[in-house]
């Protein structure tokens, strides 16, 4: 499965002419937004290397990433794993169950000791001894920190791995944490999403083949070329922003005419991903293309911040009660001043008589 | 928690409680003032006409003192009208108060606001110019009129920022704005901003009295 093998004997076996490799990497180059020499250099490099192992790690999630990357068109997930990668370890994908999937992983991470790409989605569960979620009888915790120690470099897709995602959210019964909670001491790149866009899973990893490291990440690790700006910044329908155009209803003539959302809590404006540029089902369209504003769910957080209706500059909370107690309160302190001022005033008015 | 959460949530939370309970206080306080006694003989049945016509009168100049008031007067009136437009004809505020008493209104176009945010920073800094030049005006200014102008003008630069996306992320300059404003609150009763209400009790009380005495308002 892990046999050492140069990209470019695998695709002289598997008749790819040199033409569609080219294309295929102008295709990456440009995902990527690297130079147009950049196609020449990643052509090469992948001619010359070896498939990159990865080893992908699932957790507690609901699989939604993997489901999105067996979505992504460009490339395709044949060509990730057949042309680019090794897949060693997925175990939603692979045909081995069992001990023999275990075993495919030890003998991946034996073989490939410090080199193999490290992939994981899902959280992290810490309560209670990590209990709440195990592969094969290891904990997540455990696993995660024995794979990672031959890892040259994780990646941690979706928003479970990158911040805790979902199961994180309050009050997060399973102590779920991210992978950069655990992990302190090797090199991670944060592809959140919920999930992410297939293209963005698999352009990392494009990269990653290509150049043996992480493109450059934000602060929050994620890689700068797809989470540099907002869903806002991009958005088709930024003009009506600007404008002060805005949807008040999903049905009313706003939205018909495709008004800005941000009334019906659009995220978009604090929202950092590539959707508005790279979109989904092979640059279809995004959820606001379709009406629905964004949810946010490439955020830290997401799921704790509030409605996903309620627009963004409106208080998180209800202030009804704090405000009528704060009013009462203010109404008897006033009336305690009135009537310490009321018997000042009497006593100035009393000493003017004498 | 970051800092956008923060602000919409506990700053908010008790900037509300803090205005609302400062308001209060200072309202009632002097609401509930013993009234001196008027002996005289009341020249009209009724005082609240001569109370209104004075909270109009006194917001005009009058001839006599126009030439040396005119342009604080003017300056004046236009960040306040400027403050209004804004505050209550951006969508994004609008929906704040529909959030918060559930009324609603048509928004401006943003351009207005834009441009009302930009005439109106520029009259706050001139106002703050003359107060700083005017050795007068310095003599009688203290922390409150200077913290009071720092607390009008931050949020108008905030929110400029935030709408412009200038000078850092959006969701960092939105939650500066609304704490910026978090703090307007927080200062309001305690400070001279709380003008904006007693400026009508006081003229209101001098419309007034002047009314039932028979004098010219």
């Amino acid at each position: 499965m892990n046999e050492p093998d140069t990209l470019g004997a695998s695709l002289t076996r598997t008749g790819i002419s040199r033409r569609s490799f080219l294309k295929f990497c102008t295709a990456m180059a440009s995902l990527m937004a690297l130079p147009p020499s950049a196609a020449y250099a990643m052509a090469d490099a992948l001619q010359r290397t070896q498939r990159q192992s990865v080893i992908w790690l699932s957790f507690q999630e609901c699989t939604g990433c993997v489901e999105s990357l067996t979505r992504s068109f460009d490339p395709t997930l044949e060509q990730m794993i057949f042309e680019m990668i090794s897949l060693d370890y997925q175990h939603t994908l692979q045909a081995a169950s069992g001990t023999a999937a275990e075993s495919a992983r030890e003998q991946a991470m034996k073989a490939s000791y410090g080199k193999y790409l490290l992939i994981v989605d899902g959280s992290i569960p810490t309560k209670d001894g990590g209990v709440y979620s195990t592969v094969a009888g290891i904990s997540n915790y455990d696993m995660l920190v024995e794979t990672a120690k031959g890892a040259a470099a994780i990646v941690s897709v979706g928003t479970c791995s990158s911040y805790g995602g979902i199961p994180h959210a309050n009050p997060n019964p399973t102590g779920a944490v991210a992978v950069t909670d655990i992990i302190k001491d090797k090199p991670v790149m944060n592809v959140p999403g919920c999930p992410p866009i297939p293209s963005v899973i698999a352009g990392v990893l494009a990269y990653f083949v290509t150049y043996g490291k992480l493109p450059e990440l934000d602060h929050l690790n994620r890689p700068k070329v797809f989470f540099a700006d907002t869903i806002h910044d991009r958005c088709y329908r930024r003009p009506f922003y600007d404008q002060g155009k805005f949807a008040k209803t999903f049905d009313d003539e706003g939205a018909r005419n495709g008004w800005c959302l941000y009334e019906l809590g659009c995220k978009g404006p604090t929202t950092y991903n590539a959707c508005a540029t790279i979109k989904w089902n092979g640059g279809v369209s995004f959820p606001i293309e379709s009406g629905h504003g964004c949810l946010g769910c490439s955020e830290p957080n997401f799921w704790d911040k509030g409605s996903f209706y309620q627009p963004l500059p409106t208080p998180l909370a209800d202030n009804a009660p704090v405000i009528a107690a704060a009013t009462l309160g203010g109404i008897a302190v006033g009336t305690v001043a009135a009537v310490v001022s009321r018997k000042h005033q009497a006593d100035i008015g009393t000493k003017e008589g004498k | 928690m970051d800092l956008l959460q923060f602000a919409r949530g506990p700053a908010l939370t008790w900037a509300f409680a803090i205005f609302v309970f400062g308001m209060s206080w200072r309202l009632l306080g002097i609401l509930l003032l013993k009234r001196r006694p008027d002996y005289s003989e009341p020249r009209h049945a009724t005082s609240w006409p001569g109370a209104i016509k004075l909270i109009i009168t006194r917001s005009w100049p009058r001839r006599e003192f126009r030439p040396r008031t005119v342009f604080g007067l003017s300056v004046g009136y236009i960040f306040h009208f400027g403050l209004v437009i804004v505050v209550f004809g951006f969508a994004p505020h609008i929906m704040f108060f529909r959030s918060l008493t559930g009324l609603d209104w048509p928004n401006l176009p943003n351009a207005v606001i834009y441009i009302s945010g930009a005439i109106t920073i520029a009259a706050l800094i001139i106002v703050l110019g003359r107060r700083l030049t005017n050795p007068v005006m310095r003599l009688l200014s203290n922390f409150d009129d200077y913290f009071s102008w720092f607390v009008t003008i931050t949020p108008v630069v905030t929110g400029m920022l935030a709408v412009a996306h200038l000078g850092a992320r959006y969701e960092t300059l939105l939650a500066v704005h609304i704490l910026s404003i978090a703090l307007l609150l927080v200062w309001f009763p305690f400070g001279k901003l709380m003008h904006s209400a007693l400026i009508f009790i006081s003229r209101g009380t001098t419309g007034a009295l002047f009314e039932r005495k028979g004098a010219s308002i």
